[in-house]
């Protein structure tokens, strides 16, 4: 009887184990192909697309034809400050409002949250123009600050909407103890409930982070410039100018994944581990 | 293990109201006391509220605006009420283009729901299921996508279904299927549905990470006491994880609709502003950016573009007011 359960559990973890490595693989796969052919001689790339790059043809061709134009340090450094700055004021604020929409009880407190909330379904692109106006008034434009500032406002409605779900499930005992132990509100909030709602946060993290750092909208319109291109325009610009020089294209595409990918392996155990701690038991 | 619904463990508003629970001069609030300001309410809402209304509303609204006005006789704007929207759903070149693209946009959010979320739940069920070994690698490896920018995935997809590479041919024909094979990003019957897929392939991560953490967030005693009770396997998941799960599935939802009406980027880059072959993948957000910006085949009309984004703005409404009045408020909330 033991034994036919051990067994049935077995065969349940090794089907889990197959679907998954399924999906890993068709997840993994597309990037994997880019990389790997971007560093063939083109002859390869379409002869034996499939196949690792061998010692003896082994090339850099694409990264030379690239790497002479644009400055991708620059690009991803850009990028770099605008979405850490975005998010953490948008953690910030977003927890602040959050936590006085779902703790306090006054008038209006419905309505704020609708208010806020309500930008979750207002597509900020459609204020592009009256935006653009507002940043060329505060002398703003082409400036990585007017990015910070939009991405903050973009990201806020969902910070608070998520956060005030979240934030709605702790227990009013914990609060209401820390009260009784003369606990200002202010050290409530970032002492004991943010602490509880780590996943939410690492949710937002996720939701505003990709979205920010992979924009090409307002990076093209509100910051153009050569010194404040984001990763995003600057691939798409450099893609753009190489569309058939193949290995010119793979290698652009590799280096706008790589720096990504080393950013989301920093990011993913803190990501991970937010996650997995405030869903301890 | 017992569960509460929060509603009840809220309780009365008395409970709620901390100001008779605080020490300092609350304690003896009586009604004929006047309530003391609380200024903190303020500070935490000011810097979200100023932000969000400056940067975001205001020019929102000035858009929205203009949808209202229509160019005058000396070029000046005019207020038309109305009208512009009358023109956009029966006037007969706007109203081809406008259906077409709400369709599109339709088929493009079934597609998502359909294949997005159930793959995201069993992703997710199969992640969270006791002590897999390998499932940081799993979870960090089906999230990689969703880091992904536009630009790369709609390149990447571009380049490996292009018959000229020949990539995903090759694929196909050592499992026996070469024959399947087709441009299906340049076939007008096949290219919404190819990049849908392709969407989802991007975000596939998103609901899997959601639904994961709140499985995760399910205490094991619930689910030992389930298994004491009989209820095992598949049942469990059905009977007990997946009720407790309902409103992260409901947010899932709500963010994949609000999304997907908003969609723009990844059409751009794979089939160009004129969303190809023959308007096929246009949707509400490509058919926006040509109204407002102009192409090849017309000049820019921001009166136009600004009666689409408010059409936009009424769909996307509408959609979040089934989910706040329809869902959300009879989802049952469980404190554990």
């Amino acid at each position: 009887m033991t034994q036919r359960i051990a067994r049935r559990f077995q065969i349940s973890t090794l089907a889990a184990h197959l679907v998954l490595i399924g999906f890993t693989l068709l997840a993994l796969a597309p990037t994997l192909l880019v990389i790997m052919n971007s560093f063939k001689p083109r002859k390869e790339i379409f002869g034996a697309p499939l196949a690792l790059p061998s010692f003896e043809t082994i090339t850099l061709i694409g990264y030379d034809t690239v790497l002479k134009r644009g400055d991708i340090l620059n690009y991803f450094q850009n990028s770099l400050i605008v979405t850490v700055c975005a998010l953490f004021f948008i953690i910030l604020f977003g927890a602040m409002a959050a936590f006085a929409l779902s703790e306090y009880r006054f008038p209006g407190n419905r309505l704020i949250g609708l208010f806020l909330v309500m930008g979750i379904m207002v597509p900020i692109r459609l204020g592009t123009v009256g935006i653009l106006k507002l940043m060329v008034s505060l002398g703003l434009a082409n400036t990585l600050f007017a990015l910070i500032l939009v991405y903050t406002a973009q990201g806020l409605p969902m910070a608070v909407f998520v956060m005030s779900e979240f934030m709605r499930q702790v227990s009013d005992d914990l609060k209401n103890a820390a009260r009784v132990d003369g606990l200002s509100e202010y050290t409530i909030l970032f002492r004991l409930v943010l602490p509880v709602v780590r996943p939410a946060i690492a949710t937002i993290a996720v939701f505003t982070m990709v979205p920010i750092w992979n924009d090409l909208w307002f990076p093209l319109v509100l910051a153009p410039g050569e010194s404040t291109r984001t990763m995003t325009l600057g691939a798409q610009s450099f893609i753009g100018q190489f569309i058939t020089d193949w290995n010119a294209v793979l290698a652009a595409l590799t280096l706008a994944i790589v720096p990504m990918l080393i950013l989301y392996l920093m990011f993913s155990r803190q990501l991970i581990r937010g996650i997995t701690a405030g869903a301890v038991k | 293990m017992r569960l509460y619904r929060a509603a009840f463990t809220r309780g009365p508003a008395l409970f709620k109201d901390h100001r008779f629970l605080t020490t300092k001069g609350y304690a003896v609030a009586t009604s004929a006391q006047r309530k003391p300001i609380r200024w903190h309410i303020g500070v935490l809402l000011a810097p979200a509220i100023l932000i969000y209304t400056v940067i975001m509303l205001l020019p929102v609204f000035d858009s929205l605006r203009m949808s209202l006005y229509g160019k005058g006789p000396d070029g000046a704007p005019v207020f038309v009420g109305l009208a512009n929207y009358t023109t956009l759903l029966t006037d007969s070149y706007w109203q081809g283009p406008f259906w077409n693209a709400l369709w599109n946009n339709v088929v493009f959010f079934i597609i998502h729901m359909l294949v997005q979320n159930p793959i995201g739940i069993l992703l997710a069920a199969l992640l969270s299921l006791g002590k897999l070994p390998g499932r940081e690698f799993y979870r960090t490896a089906l999230f990689l996508p969703t880091m992904l920018s536009f630009v790369i995935v709609g390149f990447v997809w571009k380049l490996i279904l292009s018959p000229a590479w020949g990539v995903s041919k090759t694929l196909l024909g050592s499992v026996g299927l070469g024959s399947w094979f087709a441009p299906w990003l340049g076939q007008p019957d096949t290219a919404l549905i190819t990049l849908a897929l392709i969407s989802v392939w991007q975000f596939i991560g998103l609901p899997m990470m959601l639904i994961y953490a709140a499985m995760i967030a399910i205490p094991d005693e619930l689910m030992e006491a389930a298994s004491c009770d009989g209820v095992t396997g598949i049942n469990q998941f059905f009977k007990i994880k997946l009720p407790l799960i309902w409103p992260s599935i409901g947010v899932v939802s709500i963010l994949t609709f609000v999304g997907n009406f908003n969609a723009f980027d990844l059409i751009y880059v794979s089939q160009g502003a004129l969303a190809g072959p023959n308007f096929s993948t246009d949707i509400l957000g490509t058919l926006l950016y040509r109204t407002f910006f102009g192409n090849q085949l017309q000049a820019g009309d921001p009166f136009m573009g600004a009666t689409i984004a408010g059409a936009m703005f009424l769909i996307i409404l509408c959609g979040v007011c089934v989910y706040l009045y329809g869902v959300q408020r009879r989802l049952a909330y469980y404190q554990m």
